[in-house]
């Protein structure tokens, strides 16, 4: 990449690409599915330009296997799919949570459940993310409602993947996916990238995989480098021995909740619009963001005082953030793709969830200003 | 090739001993001719990357001294197929069971065999699921006892050999615990062959299987391998063809290596880019 401004007109599946490019990735494996493909097709063609490995796999479980493995070797790495083939996932997605190992997975969502909608858009994988593989777990799921935003939050998904030594999730949705638009990708340096915290332990000295440091960061060893450790998804002590004793599986499972959920300060990301003297506020992310936005500056001119909070974090979920933002509010509309997955969310946050209310579509058309409009207008008095 | 003498502890984690394996089980045996293998060869310990999935024989890369990867139920191909892309001069190693290899990783298996990436696969084959408690196993084969088959099994098994070989492997060969020493050769031959290789190695499950279908202990069970297996191209087999056959199925060199493959699209790509 030249050192200078590169402005693009793109897809958001290609403004994803570009973002992990950005951050560094070096491996990524896949499977073909709708609406997510770009995200492979252009990593099929720009990983080996720099040296990269792309593989596609034999199916969407491989695929998550292939980047665990790759990751163990030191690599940055990340695979993209959608509802079916996050699914089948989910296995090895918490095998990733379990043995702690960093990468980013992309779920371009789509209608759902089974092959539902393949071609059009949903926000119905919220709770998937979240609860998708079995076991208590905390996860890092972040969200984006432009080009823009699709880029650095790819970085960030990267940075926080080696920041915290997890997965993490980048939900994004078909309309971001395949819809075009600019994306001003900055100059190498300008957005700071996270490097695999490797270990300092040297050559024949005890090296714990599994012990986090006084700051809480687990610092790793490339497979092949002069440590050699065991990794499992089984209960594990910190040198990753397979252990059941009750103290190990406690305060194992606890570590690896209280890594994320301790600093869900950290790991939020948010943006907000006329949120200052908001009497209703809009609560959205992804592409339905886009339409409470339109709406919100629409109602402004007209003196309305309604402002946005849009979440680019869902989880692990910002509950003080949301009930800060929403304190002063009159009304909060949770605006969501989904029959309501993150309004129980809010309502969970708030004072008052009583004046929680959820605008949403469920038809596979991206939600409108005129339909969150409809229902503000209910919630305004002004009839239906 | 080393000229130390072999010794177990250079290779093992006795932290992870004692193993959890039943008493007469033949994992043991693969064990041994696996590490002698890796002695015998003289290959680094840092070099190595054990992956496994789930299940007895699956245990084996937690008790060796190398890199350990136990992944999850019948994936450890696709794991080590990231590991192997990612690092090409890392051997990876895959000891897996039968269920492990062919029921719920049975996609996994003919894809890794038709890339030919460089992995020996080494398919430790008891004919059931141990660790769950003797549910028989795409390769029990038909008219087997096991605990779901309890007025025997109507599936047919799986030939490993002839699989491998149809998928695209290029190295498949099949011996016996019985056979120590020709396990180890085979190991060492699958490890040095650059290309997918498939190790079948038949080992008994006494506890389960044995019992199950009235085999007899542990040292009958290998008497019978001695007795029902031939290798490939002895008198034995031609005086009896229906024996068991062991040996080298298929050692194939002209196929391209996937890593290798990768790294002429690394440099097309990168040539495109300048």
């Amino acid at each position: 990449m030249k050192n200078k401004n590169n402005i693009r007109f793109i897809q958001g599946n290609e403004a994803c690409v570009e973002g992990a490019i950005y951050a560094g990735i070096d491996f990524f494996a896949g499977y073909p599915i709708t609406p997510s493909t770009e995200i492979a097709e252009h990593l099929a063609s720009r990983l080996p330009q720099k040296g990269g490995k792309f593989i596609q796999m034999e199916d969407e479980i491989a695929s998550m296997g292939a980047i665990i493995g790759a990751s163990l070797t030191g690599n940055k790495v990340m695979t993209a799919t959608s509802g079916p083939g996050f699914s089948l996932k989910q296995e090895a997605l918490g095998y990733a949570c379990m043995a702690e190992i960093p990468c980013v997975i992309a779920n371009v969502q789509r209608g759902g459940p089974s092959t539902g909608n393949p071609t059009h858009v949903s926000q119905g994988d919220v709770n998937q993310a979240r609860w998708g593989t079995h076991g208590d777990h905390a996860i890092i799921a972040l969200t984006a409602s432009n080009h823009q935003d699709v880029f650095e939050m790819t970085i960030t998904a990267f940075n926080m993947a080696e920041t915290y030594r997890t997965p993490v999730i980048l939900l994004l949705d078909e309309v971001i996916g395949h819809m075009r638009e600019k994306v001003t990708i900055p100059e190498t340096g300008k957005i700071p990238v996270v490097e695999r915290l490797r270990t300092s332990v040297k050559k024949g000295v005890d090296y714990h995989p599994y012990l986090p440091r006084e700051d809480g960061r687990l610092p790793m060893s490339d497979f092949g480098e002069e440590h050699r450790y065991n990794v499992t998804g089984l209960f594990h002590d910190m040198w990753g021995f397979p252990n059941n004793n009750p103290k190990v599986v406690g305060e194992l499972l606890r570590h690896l909740v209280d890594k994320i959920e301790n600093n869900v300060n950290d790991i939020s990301r948010f943006k907000e619009y006329w949120l200052d003297d908001a009497e209703f506020i809009l609560v959205s992310y992804g592409s339905s963001a886009r339409s409470a936005i339109h709406l919100a500056r629409n109602r402004r001119s007209r003196g309305v005082k309604i402002g946005v909070l849009e979440l680019q974090t869902l989880w692990p979920f910002p509950s003080e953030l949301v009930k800060e933002k929403c304190a002063g509010a009159k009304a909060v509309i949770v605006v969501e793709m989904n029959l309501g997955q993150i309004v129980t969310q809010v309502k969970n946050a708030v004072d008052n969830p009583h004046n929680v209310f959820l605008s949403n579509r469920i038809d596979g058309e991206l939600i409108t200003p005129t339909d969150i409009k409809s229902l503000l207008r209910v919630i305004q008095g002004k009839g239906v | 090739m080393t000229t130390q003498a072999f010794n177990f502890k250079d290779y093992i984690r006795p932290r992870f001993f004692p193993h959890i394996w039943c008493p007469g089980c033949g994992h043991g045996i693969v064990l041994g001719s696996l590490l002698r293998a890796v002695h015998e060869l003289g290959l680094d310990k840092n070099e190595i990357v054990m992956t496994s999935g789930i299940g007895c024989s699956s245990r084996i890369s937690g008790y060796v001294d190398f890199h350990s990867l136990h992944t999850i139920h019948g994936r450890a191909l696709s794991f080590a197929t990231g590991v192997k892309l990612s690092q090409p001069n890392l051997k990876a190693i895959v000891p897996m069971g039968d269920g492990d290899a062919l029921a719920i990783g049975g996609n996994h298996f003919i894809h890794a065999a038709r890339r030919n990436i460089d992995i020996t696969a080494i398919v430790m084959n008891n004919r059931i699921y141990g660790m769950t408690g003797g549910q028989f196993s795409p390769l029990s084969g038909s008219g087997k006892k096991a605990t779901t088959a309890p007025y025997t099994t109507i599936d047919r098994d799986f030939d490993v050999a002839e699989l491998a070989k149809s998928a695209g492997a290029t190295f498949v060969a099949r011996s016996t615990v019985y056979h120590a020493n020709e396990c180890k050769d085979l190991i060492k031959k699958g490890i040095t062959h650059k290309g997918f290789s498939v190790v079948e190695i038949l080992t008994q499950c006494p506890t389960y299987y044995g019992r199950k279908n009235k085999e007899g202990d542990a040292i009958q069970m290998m008497e019978g391998y001695k007795t029902n297996t031939a290798k490939i191209g002895s008198k034995k087999l031609e005086k009896n063809p229906d024996l068991i056959q062991r040996g080298i199925f298929v050692k194939n060199t002209d196929v391209p290596e996937y890593c290798e493959a990768y790294d002429k699209i690394i440099k097309t790509a990168m040539k495109g880019k300048a």
